[in-house]
């Protein structure tokens, strides 16, 4: 497998704009983040957090900006980044397996034609042991609780085997017991030199959990090591409320339907 | 104090309840099975009987028959197998409509070539399938109609201009009015040997493409959004799927008719997805039940003249759903009944034990016989009950009987220490972990005592130090592998 470049930064966006129906989201965020980090992304509810990956991992158009990682545009990269969504969009009925979603994992890995060999089954189940679910391997998924199918689709990250991966919000509704299995998973992946952004909402854990940080408001308020950045004068400036101006702005914006100021006239 | 836990086995999503087949739906089924006048004549026949026609049928000399037998089972192959995708992805609206939108492509290509040759046909109903589809992403990307009603708009719009040029051509060229009426019930025997070719080469060409790409489907199914993250186009595989689909509503249009190929997508992946959980298995038994409809609705409608094909295989199709849906061995509606059946006579019977347990325990275990009165006094049942309740206690082994008098047998009192135990130990537990108040306990215990499994037990022992004695003092009994009476 690649090894993380040291001299590229893991991840790099530059004045990253992104729009929902011509209303900015995110505006003007630009970063860079080193390899080998647990990076949290925090931020108040509506921030831009989730946005941020999808549009670091192209799965939103971009109005602004562009994302590198590894020093290459991400289509190059594909095949490196892990991603574990949000729970809530799955359909729980569709009839397929612990293992069956784990093994969707390596599809980036296989040919055209998508036939799993045995080489994959067994990393497969090595992710489910990582997670502590291989006993549930052969259940379908809709016999799980929350924190059961979120260690699923940790799983089926961690069987890409990439060299970063973006999480959003893996904490939420999960118990206590699979919260510390994941952030012992997390301090795993750090040790191998792995990059991880994590989207997190619970504060109190946040310093003791990831060494960078990303605090985001719509805009990017800090980013760096969490010693310098987590302090009360920069909270105070990510949860303090919308920047008003923006706010008027922005929905000023979504109003007018001739002028869409994230592109440029 | 009522504990969030009921004595039944924990409920499971209930299957059908989210299968799309509403019950109306086939009661229209039934009520469209009564207009088969639009349908064209099986074969050359007339006052021939039910008898005959059965045994000509399976004689298989008849190329009318072995044509539409072919077609058929071709077809139940090519709709089980898509029709899993749209019973999965929800799209069964969606295949109705594409069914109803290739009508006004099938009246133009008769229209243009001015016969009822397969090709002219198949493109006309493709392109307006596809038409079909443009209009409805329209539709949704600019209003916010959502997409069941835009969907709705398309299927009545297009069916009515399809009916529209039918009726046209009708006045016009009234030869061919009958071919072209068979495209709204189907009829099997109207398919020539051009016909089933169309059929074989869209059958072929949608099972290659599910087998090569089913991995990709079955993502792109299941998490599009993971899908794209990994670098699997969502997009070129929903139209993918979408213009298999297409080709398999033209390919069904023949046999079963536009009004009813959606019922054919999706009844037999319906029925499948009571029986398993595996998508390949749902896979499989979609195209076996597709198959099996197909071939019996075929013979069916060749019974007698004039009859259409679709209706039959539709209704066949419904029966087959009905019974697994009653007989199914997991989720049936008779399976389900069944089991809860004996899981309430079991508790009753081990009501039964534990009373008789207490009898003893009464007269400190001096006496080990019981009288039938005793036990229907305990029970506070009627004297003809107990005397019911004895027999099967009897007849399970648990209990052995001499005239009016009882006493347990070893599998019996071995098993009523178990559950007089399980009942003192989960009270011990609620009031000594749970905080709950001793005369709270009872109730819970009363469900809970027949359904703790040994290995609980087992831990709840080691947690409360190997109790004795329950919240009310009773002594906890110890239940050993061997019995001693």
């Amino acid at each position: 497998m690649a090894e993380s470049d040291s001299k590229d930064p893991a991840l790099e966006v530059h004045d990253l704009t992104v729009a929902y129906h011509k209303k900015p989201v995110l505006w003007g965020v630009d970063f860079e983040i080193p390899a080998g980090n647990l990076v949290g992304i925090v931020g108040p509810n509506g921030a831009g957090k989730s946005t941020l990956i999808k549009a670091a991992m192209g799965l939103l158009p971009l109005s602004n900006g562009w994302v590198e990682m590894f020093g290459e545009p991400l289509e190059e990269n594909r095949h490196r980044i892990g991603y574990v969504p949000q729970r809530e969009d799955i359909d729980w009925d569709f009839p397929v397996s612990v293992m069956d979603v784990v093994l969707m994992g390596r599809y980036g890995k296989l040919g055209l034609f998508k036939w799993p060999k045995k080489e994959d089954r067994l990393i497969a189940e090595e992710s489910l042991a990582k997670v502590k679910m291989l006993p549930f391997a052969n259940r379908q998924i809709s016999n799980l609780s929350g924190g059961q199918q979120q260690r699923v689709f940790l799983a089926r990250a961690l069987a890409q085997e990439s060299d970063m991966y973006f999480m959003d919000e893996p904490f939420a509704g999960v118990d206590a017991a699979t919260e510390g299995a994941i952030i012992e998973l997390l301090r795993d992946l750090k040790s191998k030199g792995k990059t991880v952004f994590v989207v997190h909402h619970d504060l109190s854990t946040v310093k003791e959990y990831f060494d960078w940080l990303i605090l985001l408001n719509t805009r990017l308020v800090a980013h760096g090591p969490t010693d310098e950045v987590f302090t009360p004068e920069m909270l105070g400036k990510t949860y303090g409320g919308q920047l008003t101006v923006m706010t008027e702005v922005a929905e000023a914006l979504a109003r007018d339907d001739g002028l869409d100021a994230t592109r440029r006239h | 104090m009522n504990l969030p836990y009921s004595i039944e086995t924990p409920k499971r999503t209930n299957r059908v309840g989210s299968s799309n087949i509403p019950c109306w739906f086939v009661g229209i089924l039934f009520l469209l099975a009564a207009p088969s006048a639009f349908a064209a004549r099986i074969g050359d026949l007339s006052d021939t009987t039910v008898l005959e026609q059965a045994a000509r049928f399976f004689m298989f000399q008849d190329p009318a028959v072995r044509m539409a037998l072919i077609g058929c089972i071709l077809l139940g192959i090519c709709c089980g197998l898509l029709g899993t995708f749209i019973v999965v992805r929800q799209f069964a609206l969606v295949g109705d409509t594409l069914a109803h939108a290739v009508l006004p492509g099938i009246a133009l290509g008769y229209l243009w070539s001015l016969e009822k040759a397969p090709l002219p046909l198949f493109i006309g109903a493709v392109a307006t399938g596809i038409v079909g589809a443009v209009i409805v992403s329209l539709i949704r990307q600019t209003t916010k109609t959502k997409r069941d009603s835009a969907l709705g708009i398309v299927l009545g719009g297009f069916y009515g201009v399809g009916i529209l040029l039918i009726s046209m051509i009708q006045e016009r060229y009234p030869r061919d009015v009958a071919g072209l009426k068979s495209f709204l019930f189907g009829s099997a025997a109207a398919l020539n040997e051009s016909d089933v070719w169309m059929i074989g080469i869209i059958t072929v060409v949608s099972v290659v493409i599910l087998v090569l790409f089913y991995g990709q489907f079955k993502v792109v199914s299941f998490d599009a959004i993971y899908a794209r993250s990994i670098g699997i186009s969502a997009q070129f595989f929903h139209y993918l799927l979408m213009l298999l689909l297409a080709w398999a509503v033209v390919a069904a249009l023949q046999a079963v008719g536009v009004v009813l190929v959606s019922a054919m997508l999706i009844i037999p992946a319906a029925t499948a997805y009571l029986l398993t959980d595996r998508l390949h298995w749902m896979l499989l038994l979609s195209t076996c039940f597709g198959i099996l409809v197909a071939a019996v609705g075929a013979f069916l409608s060749f019974l007698g003249p004039n009859l259409p094909t679709g209706p039959f295989i539709v209704l066949t199709a419904s029966a087959v759903f009905l019974l697994v849906f009653a007989f199914a061995p997991r989720h049936g509606l008779v399976s389900r009944w069944w089991r809860r059946l004996k899981q309430t006579r079991q508790i009753t019977r081990e009501n039964s034990l534990k009373a008789i347990y207490h009898l003893q325990e009464a007269e400190g275990f001096s006496e080990e016989w019981i009288t039938i009165e005793k036990l229907s006094e305990q029970r506070h049942r009627s004297a003809e009950e107990t005397q019911q309740e004895v027999t099967s206690l009897v007849k399970h082994g648990l209990v052995l009987r001499e005239g009016n008098r009882l006493q347990f047998s070893p599998t019996g009192k071995s098993r009523a220490a178990e559950i007089v135990r399980n009942h003192r130990l989960w009270e011990l537990y609620l009031t000594d972990r749970a905080n709950i108040a001793p005369d709270h306990v009872h109730d819970d215990a009363e469900k809970i005592e027949h359904i703790l499994g040994e290995e609980t037990i087992r831990r709840m022992e080691e947690s409360l130090n190997l109790p004795s004695v329950d919240p009310h003092g009773s002594q906890i009994p110890q239940v050993k592998k061997e019995v001693t009476s």
